[in-house]
């Protein structure tokens, strides 16, 4: 388990170094996207208005105040439940080159696969640490499709961002797989003392 | 309504008003210590980081005093009125309303209620049945308690509720605990506290899960025979390995509360409603003049 230090947006190569339970700090630009963001996307086929190439994106619907048009300041910023939005995970990558997914709680099984064939990697981030998240937007740079506030498209320039663990690698392991197949089998003795 | 009437009503409402905003913002001791107590029990890496992100995130809450997490919640109140407390619930409810959308919108907090059917926005934090209030009622007092419970979708959408039978006994409760939270994996943002409520009927016991998390970790329920229940989940939850954030490690639960209700001899109801680990909540101890105390640890 290494630390690593990345830069967003990043390529395949980059992405393909790193392996399950690694600890990651990320420096650039992630984008905050979140359901109603991506069901614009892929059921009404909207194309979103942002390069999410190379892109890291976070699963957020961001606390903000708002400066003036198109323009907002944080004031808390989290992470929100990852599993919901598994579906998207293949055409996020395939369609759009996406490089990164970071939530909170992990993805199902069914993101393995696309994760390992596009290069891909799943970031799990401490849910519910908005006030330490906050701190490392730097800034928010840009605001797409502000009438889904606040699911919107965000682009947020950040520094230190994490720590980060690598939840799901472009290898095939996922964290989340082996802690349910391991808590299964355990279940089976403690069903015993029971 | 009276002169006196109004104040309280104010008052009641002042206090909903500044209790959102504060259990978002200063979780309770109780809570800090047994984060604290996880971290020295927790021996995988990922686990030890989740943890050390926790208590990092925690004081800079404090040190900026900033949410501690982005999820203002659905506004939830517990409130005990005495006999001779001179405000109507109805009236306390009214209050309650308007203070939990005065801190939406002068904090500003970031409002979540929507339609359940259309998922358009209805309001600052409030809506039609939103906050959601639960009412006891004690005699020969007057005075008021107000307890908020902002409760986050993240570990709400992780509750259970199974008609166990009878058969299944006391075995088959902590069957489907166990089983609850394995399914649940990381998406509760653990180590939390798992409520769990017994006895009853369906939406009675789930009632009792969620008054079983808004109690201080590591109260014990007063009947023996349910505190010994609440020991041995915190035991077995803990062996699972599922780990902060799911992440695998030794601290899954900070604790384990059981509400329980008499029931009917054919029922066997089991609920669990699960606290993430920013569990957050605060009081207020209103007078029948309308003087507020405020309360981090109740």
């Amino acid at each position: 388990m290494a630390d690593r230090r990345l830069r967003f947006p990043t390529d395949e190569e980059t992405i393909r170094s790193l392996h399950a339970g690694d600890s990651v700090l990320v420096d650039g630009h992630i984008i905050g996207i979140r359901d109603r963001t991506q069901i614009r996307i892929f059921d009404q086929g909207i194309a979103p208005p942002m390069d999410l190439n190379g892109a890291f994106l976070l699963h957020t619907a961001p606390g903000v105040r708002k400066l003036g048009p198109g323009r907002y300041e944080p004031v808390s910023i989290g992470t929100t439940t990852s599993a919901r939005m598994v579906r998207f995970t293949e055409p996020l990558g395939r369609d759009h080159g996406v490089r990164a997914i970071c939530g909170k709680g992990g993805l199902p099984d069914e993101a393995i696969e696309p994760m390992r064939r596009y290069g891909m990697v799943y970031f799990a981030i401490v849910g519910g640490a908005a006030a330490l998240e906050t701190t490392q937007i730097e800034e928010i740079e840009e605001v797409a499709w502000e009438d889904l506030m606040p699911e919107c498209l965000w682009k947020f320039r950040v520094k230190d961002f994490g720590p980060l663990t690598v939840g799901i690698d472009a290898h095939g392991t996922s964290l989340f797989h082996d802690v349910q197949e391991a808590a299964l089998k355990r279940l089976e003795t403690l069903y015993e003392r029971l | 309504m009276s002169a006196v009437a109004t104040d309280v009503q104010k008052a009641v409402e002042e206090a909903a008003a500044h209790l959102y905003v504060w259990a978002l913002k200063d979780i309770p001791q109780d809570l800090r210590d047994a984060i604290r107590e996880a971290r020295g029990r927790e021996t995988s890496t990922p686990g030890q980081r989740v943890l050390d992100t926790i208590i990092k995130n925690v004081a800079i809450a404090d040190e900026q005093t900033t949410l501690v997490c982005q999820d203002t919640g659905i506004a939830v109140y517990y409130c005990r009125v005495g006999e001779h407390f001179p405000l109507h619930p109805a009236r306390i409810y009214g209050a309650l309303y308007d203070g939990t959308e005065r801190a939406t919108i002068e904090h500003p907090l970031r409002s979540n209620t929507v339609h359940t059917l259309t998922r358009e926005n209805t309001g600052q934090n409030v809506g039609y049945r939103v906050p959601i209030v639960h009412w006891d009622f004690v005699p020969g007092w007057d005075g008021l308690d107000v307890k908020c419970v902002p409760k986050g979708s993240g570990s709400e959408n992780m509750s259970f509720l199974k008609m166990c039978v009878p058969a299944d006994g006391v075995a088959g409760i902590k069957r489907f605990v166990l089983d609850s939270i394995v399914g649940a994996g990381g998406k509760p943002c653990p180590p939390g506290i798992v409520g769990v409520g017994i006895g009853g009927s369906a939406d009675y016991a789930m009632h009792l899960a969620k008054e079983a998390i808004a109690r201080p970790v590591g109260t014990r329920n007063p009947d023996p025979d349910v505190a010994k229940l609440e020991e041995e989940l915190f035991e077995l939850l803990n062996e699972t390995g599922i780990g902060p954030m799911g992440l695998g490690g030794d601290v899954t639960v900070l604790s384990a509360h059981v509400e329980h209700a008499d029931t009917h001899m054919t029922l066997n109801p089991v609920a669990v409603n699960y606290q993430c680990w920013a569990a957050r909540r605060a009081t207020a101890h209103i007078s029948s003049e309308g003087i507020i105390d405020y309360d981090r640890e109740a």
